[in-house]
């Protein structure tokens, strides 16, 4: 028999999905806004994330609840903590699906700087490892999480590629340093939005083994 | 509503019923304690306490000889008894399991069942026989055996009712096993004991029978522990099968005295364990 | 926290920050009670399976588990009280101190008092305050002159926080005590034969919040002069106040570990079952 506790961690973890969709929609809503030109699409994300903050808000609540009402221990103490953790990289998430889509309405008053190749890219994998890292969480999944952490290498060398790119247009060209900059941007957001993916790929982690991988804690402490 | 009622009626049925049976109960109790008082007060005065028997024809006279021959038979009962009903049951509640502990249950059983005049009887071979003489150490020693079993049931009854975590806080201490009874059981319980024994002494100081073959009787005032010696019982039932008036009215107060202390004991001994239980549910 | 995440390329093969909440690390402590593969019976019937385990000095050491898995028994078993118990026999071997306290020339009330207990209820004899802390110290004739005693009763009863409540009743009744300072008294009692371990089984069980609360900051303090072992049906209580959990199951030992990885992240499926509470 599920006790009503067990219950009350599913809803909280469907809450969490939920809310995880809405953010990966909003990202992929942004980046295509930008490929295609389409302000309006983009004025609808950079409008803001209502239904977000308000499941940001009601998972916390949930998660803290449980801990005070239930004192939950070992996996469960884990998965509440990292539903807590998980939550606020989501809400970020959504922040920067704003400020990306803010940024490209910006660029897209300006002429092409030039054609968008890696931006789309990076838009792709971050999606990704968010829908991957969510499902890992889902599935309670090591090798999914840890694909995760893996492909924000990617990630992380397509946003120096892009940077290196735009500053050359730009010491040719005074006239794209505005959009240019506005690119570099958007790619500074893809790349933290795969840094939280990366966070909440390593609380999936933690909740399934307990393992804290974060900043090579295993091989920093000394201790046992 | 008619179950209902019908579930009224038959506890009121029931009730009526229990209440009258405790009744019918008290009855020969009311009736024994209102002759006993009415008959016996008119005789009952300060000589009683302090005179001797006067001879048949002079009225007056009381049973001092006799009062002090019961106290006398139920002290050297109690020293009888309490030690080996103690220790015995001390044995019975330490080591219950064990063979020694059935066999004397049961012999202590026995000894409880064994009508008082065998007792008397008993003593009487063990005792006066081979001394061709009744004496006050004869009737102690009957009224000892009746008394051995009482007390030792009371003591296993109330040891077994010390908590075991008693037992084992002494022991966790590094109290030995006797050590713990000794210190911390029979403490404990003893207040309990005490009442036990006092309750045995109010039941041997009435009885008669054992004391008729061994101790007898004795006109005079004596202490001696190889004369025999009056008791109350014995000069009640001495008196009362007399022909006289005078001796009737004596036997009647006499029995007076004897309720008085019984019950005395008995009140006292309640009042007591009231107290100790007050004590213990603290 | 610095901002970019560090990124690990394989899984490695052990874990391991594990750093309690609120709490420093547990270090490692000299082993004081050292059980060696005991096996106990009632009768025919085994009650505890082969069970190994240290207990370390100035340590709280908790058993947990299910009613009637063997944890209270395995307690009991440490300074020989199941010895009362006719039919009982133990295997194996329980070292106090580095000696065999089962080992044929030892004395049982000597190992009592070196390894003092407390009870699940409180049981204080029908004596008065002072004379039940001065019990051990007159059956052990550990100090003899009244001074002496009612300086070690003072110190004991301070010890057990009682002395403030009781320093001007010390020859009322311990019975009159509410259940909380009947409990500490009975610790107070066990303290004052100066036990090296103090094992307490389920000490609180029959207390209210606060007077649990209590013992809880008791048992929290004692530690740093002796070695705490204690039974206890309530987790919560085990994660407050011990530094090893062990966990048993059936009679035998499942899991031991560091009390916040047997809360956090326990290493067997039915240790973690038993603390989520999805046990049966």
């Amino acid at each position: 028999m599920e006790s009503h506790f067990q219950e009350e961690l599913q809803t909280l973890q469907a809450r969490l999905l939920e809310m995880g969709g809405l953010a990966e929609e909003r990202v992929r809503s942004a980046v295509a806004g930008l490929s295609a030109g389409d302000t309006a699409r983009l004025s609808v994300v950079a409008a803001g994330d209502e239904p977000i903050n308000e499941l940001h808000i009601e998972v916390d609540r949930r998660a803290f609840q449980l801990l005070a009402l239930h004192q939950p221990m070992a996996v469960d103490l884990r998965a509440i903590v990292a539903a807590l953790k998980i939550n606020t990289d989501l809400e970020r998430v959504g922040d920067l699906a704003v400020n990306i889509a803010e940024a490209a309405r910006r660029y897209l008053v300006h002429p092409p700087v030039k054609q968008l190749i890696d931006i789309p890219r990076m838009g792709d994998i971050a999606q990704r490892m968010l829908r991957d890292a969510l499902d890992a969480f889902v599935r309670r999944d090591l090798v999914l999480a840890q694909h995760v952490l893996d492909e924000d290498d990617k990630l992380d060398a397509l946003k120096s590629q892009i940077f290196r790119e735009l500053l050359a247009f730009m010491v040719r060209d005074q006239a794209t340093v505005e959009p240019a900059l506005d690119l570099i941007l958007i790619s500074r957001h893809l790349e933290r939005i795969g840094d939280h993916a990366t966070n909440i790929a390593e609380d999936v982690i933690f909740m399934v083994s307990a393992r804290d991988v974060r900043h090579h804690a295993d091989t920093l402490s000394g201790q046992r | 509503m008619n179950a209902t009622a019908q579930r009224r009626l038959l506890s009121s049925l029931f009730v009526g019923a229990c209440g009258f049976s405790v009744l019918v109960a008290l009855v020969p109790l009311a009736l024994i304690m209102f002759f006993v008082v009415s008959q016996g007060v008119q005789a009952l005065n300060f000589d009683f306490f302090t005179s001797m028997p006067k001879p048949v024809g002079q009225a007056g006279g009381g049973m001092a000889n006799a009062i002090v021959g019961t106290l006398m038979l139920s002290g050297l009962a109690a020293l009888l008894a309490v030690p080996i009903g103690v220790i015995s049951g001390v044995y019975l509640s330490e080591y219950p399991g064990t063979r020694l502990a059935s066999v004397v249950r049961f012999a202590s059983d026995t000894l409880n069942g064994v009508p008082s005049i065998v007792i008397g009887v008993f003593a009487y071979g063990l005792a006066v026989l081979p001394f061709k003489q009744f004496s006050t150490l004869a009737g102690g020693l009957a009224l000892g055996i009746m008394m051995i079993p009482i007390v030792a049931k009371t003591t296993e009854e109330l040891l077994l009712l010390v908590p075991g975590s008693m037992r084992e806080g002494a022991l966790a201490l590094g109290a030995t096993r006797g050590r713990a009874v000794r210190t911390v059981i029979l403490p404990a319980a003893l207040p309990g004991i005490v009442t036990g024994i006092v309750l045995a002494l109010a039941r041997i100081a009435g009885e008669t029978a054992p004391l008729l073959f061994t101790s007898f009787n004795n006109r005079f005032f004596s202490t001696s522990l190889t004369q025999p010696i009056s008791s109350i019982t014995v000069q009640v039932y001495t008196y009362a099968i007399s022909p006289y008036d005078d001796w009737h009215r004596q036997a009647w107060a006499g029995a007076l005295v004897l309720i008085t202390i019984v019950l005395g004991c008995s009140v006292l001994a309640r009042l007591a364990t009231a107290r100790v239980s007050r004590l213990r549910t603290r | 926290m610095t901002e970019a995440p560090t990124h690990v390329t394989h899984l490695p093969p052990r874990p391991t920050v594990h750093r309690a909440p609120g709490r420093d690390a547990v270090t490692d402590s000299p082993v004081k009670v050292d059980v060696r593969d005991l096996s106990f019976y009632y009768g025919t019937k085994r009650a505890l399976e082969h069970i190994t385990l240290q207990a370390q000095t100035n340590r709280v050491t908790a058993f947990i588990g299910p009613s009637g898995c063997g944890k209270s028994t395995f307690l009991r078993t440490l300074n020989r009280m199941n010895d009362i118990i006719p039919g009982t026999r133990v295997e194996g071997s329980a070292l106090v101190d580095g000696k065999d306290i089962y080992a044929a020339n030892v004395d049982v009330v000597e190992l009592r008092r070196r390894v003092g207990m407390v009870f699940q209820k409180s049981n204080p004899f029908p004596k008065s305050i002072f004379e039940n802390v001065a019990y051990g110290l007159r059956i052990n004739r550990l100090v003899t002159a009244r001074a002496d005693i009612a300086e070690r009763v003072e110190e004991s009863l301070r010890s057990a926080a009682l002395w403030d409540e009781v320093k001007d009743r010390l020859h009322d009744s311990a019975l009159a005590l509410s259940g909380g300072q009947q409990q500490r008294l009975c610790i107070a009692r066990a303290l004052a034969v100066r036990p090296d371990v103090l094992l307490m089984d389920e000490p609180a069980s029959a207390l209210d919040p606060i007077a649990t609360q209590r013992i809880e900051e008791l048992i929290y303090r004692l530690k740093a002069q002796y070695t705490i072992i204690i039974v206890t049906h309530n987790m919560q209580q085990a994660a407050r106040v011990s530094d090893h959990t062990a966990f048993f199951w059936m009679g035998k030992l499942v899991e031991f570990d560091r009390t916040e990885k047997i809360f956090t992240a326990p290493g067997e499926k039915l240790t973690e079952d038993y603390v989520t509470g999805r046990f049966g």
